[in-house]
């Protein structure tokens, strides 16, 4: 009985564990299963910002702390013809010095603003040696320059109903059968992460203006947060109620590709 | 007495495991065993650690890579400091999804999901944290209210001075019988205390420190001398939890697996006593 036993024992736990295997992706890939992973995004976010100090300062770090190459990640480069996120138009802006790029800041705002580098750079500075987690798991240290984002958003008056605003960014990330650009990158934050002191519209990286593979000629810091929320190649702030009706609705690019909009962890 | 139904003469049925420590045990397998699949699919994102606060890309301890051989196959390496260890069909290079070797440091019978993405298997592994830490939680909290932590991990003078004896038999196989039996012995309540207290408290917290926003609020990177020395301490002390695992397991079959898994479903153990066993 005991070998009996031991032989159904066994013939279960090997026809359980093929049939877990078989049928792990099945799970994985349903809506449904995902819908209900994704329900703890909300208790995370909240968890982490209301009851742990909604502004924190992000740890910042020596020069000598820098790191020697800090890995470009996602488009690095929308001003080649040869790569997927290539934009016509950002590469005219480049092959000019961005001296005809302009950021444009609308949606609900009182006063909509088009700002050249030189407006941007003439407004008060913040400097940050920060550390810039990639969501693949590798960590690189930069210094950063640039523009808080309060202080444009304040420029700007926001509309007592701006709940969100929303990065627009030049590099192409998904085209039609013709090849033409059908979604460009685009992320957004809350108004909590938005008017955080270390959020900031850079410009510099290491103490020289911003390479194109990190964002030229502007890109978003949002420490505190995980590197796609780090939107490059900034060409429009938009501030809205909702972004539903953006992309696919999820608040960014990665979003729309299943990450978590809040992207603290 | 029956002896059809009935254990023989001379040996009892102890009441072993309380019903707390039996659930909790159950979802500690479930919800460990997704966190680590899931966790192999987020390490795939990026299959290689280091040390220190940030990533020095030529440098990684540990790395699990793909390069194409002359004949256009992928060979996988694991490399451990400046040591490759050809690792094909693996780890670095196993078939994925459509059968086809790719690049990919553990294989896909190892991830959640087994195709690849990160964001799926981001958002399982944050999932079932929230089941390992509360169920560990409510593991201790019945510990402590049903004495079973006092009274089954005490380390008693006896317990350390029988260390060399019970070296000695557990090489030998020969476990506890009798009275004995009725109680951990001091190699297994040092297993179970140091998995319990150190391995998962250490592998939960150097997780935690992987969150950006956690670190701005606690700077947790400095307890583990770094985030990417956090990342590769989770890793490690994953990895010791399985180690704990398969001779856990090894001891389960190799001191009776049947009783020991009644013990664990039913909370009944079976022990021989001296004599014939009047005492039930």
């Amino acid at each position: 009985m005991s070998t009996e036993r031991r032989a159904f024992l066994g013939g279960a736990l090997a026809l359980a564990s093929a049939s877990i295997l078989a049928g792990c992706d099945k799970i994985a890939m349903n809506p449904g299963v995902n819908k209900v992973l994704g329900s703890v995004q909300g208790l995370n976010r909240r968890l982490q910002r209301l009851f742990w100090a909604p502004h924190t300062m992000a740890r910042e770090y020596r020069k000598q702390d820098i790191s020697a190459w800090f890995k470009p990640n996602g488009a690095v480069a929308p001003d080649s013809p040869q790569a997927y996120e290539y934009s016509p138009e950002y590469h005219t802006l480049a092959a000019n010095g961005f001296k005809d790029w302009r950021l444009v800041v609308d949606g609900l705002v009182d006063h909509p603003l088009s700002l050249s580098l030189d407006d941007l750079r003439a407004m008060a500075a913040r400097t940050q040696i920060t550390r810039h987690d990639c969501v693949e798991g590798w960590s690189c240290i930069g210094q950063w320059s640039g523009v808080q984002l309060a202080r444009v958003l304040s420029a700007a008056k926001l509309k007592s109903n701006a709940k969100y605003v929303v990065f627009h960014c030049a590099d192409v990330w998904d085209k039609d059968a013709d090849g033409k650009p059908t979604q460009r990158y685009y992320e957004s934050l809350g108004l909590d992460d938005a008017v955080h002191p270390q959020t900031i519209l850079a410009y510099d990286m290491n103490g020289q203006p911003l390479p194109v593979p990190h964002g030229a000629p502007l890109r978003l810091r949002v420490e505190r947060q995980l590197g796609y929320k780090h939107a490059k190649y900034l060409m429009r702030i938009e501030a809205v109620e909702s972004f539903a009706h953006i992309g696919q609705g999820g608040g960014g690019y990665w979003e729309d590709n299943g990450y978590e909009w809040y992207a603290g962890i | 007495m029956s002896e059809a139904v009935e254990p023989p003469p001379h040996t009892v049925l102890v009441k072993r495991h309380a019903l707390a420590t039996r659930i909790t045990h159950w979802i500690n397998v479930i919800a460990f065993l997704l966190m680590l699949f899931s966790g192999l699919a987020i390490f795939n994102a990026h299959p290689a650690l280091y040390w220190g606060q940030k990533t020095d890309f030529d440098h990684p301890w540990l790395a699990m890579t793909a390069t194409p051989k002359p004949d256009g196959k992928l060979s996988g390496h694991l490399q451990l400091g400046k040591t490759s260890i050809p690792t094909t069909g693996l780890l670095g290079a196993s078939a994925g999804a459509d059968g086809k070797p790719e690049a990919r440091g553990f294989p896909r019978w190892l991830t959640l999901p087994g195709y690849k993405s990160l964001a799926d298997g981001r958002r399982w592994h944050f999932f079932f944290a929230w089941l390992l830490v509360l169920n560990g939680l409510a593991y201790l909290i019945f510990g402590v209210l049903n004495r079973h932590l006092k009274r089954d991990f005490t380390v008693t003078r006896a317990d350390i001075e029988s260390i060399p004896h019970e070296i000695v038999t557990h090489a030998q196989l020969k476990f506890p019988k009798g009275e004995e039996a009725r109680h951990y012995n001091v190699l297994q309540k040092l297993a179970y205390l140091s998995v319990i207290f150190v391995a998962f408290p250490i592998l939960i917290l150097a997780g935690l420190t992987l969150s950006p926003q956690l670190d701005a609020t606690f700077h947790l990177p400095d307890i583990f001398f770094g985030r990417q020395s956090a990342r590769s301490i989770h890793f490690i002390a994953a990895w010791t939890i399985v180690a704990f695992l398969f001779v856990h397991l090894f001891m389960v079959v190799a001191s009776g697996t049947w009783n020991n898994i009644r013990s664990m479903i039913t909370g009944k153990y079976a022990i021989e006593t001296e004599g014939d066993g009047d005492e039930h």
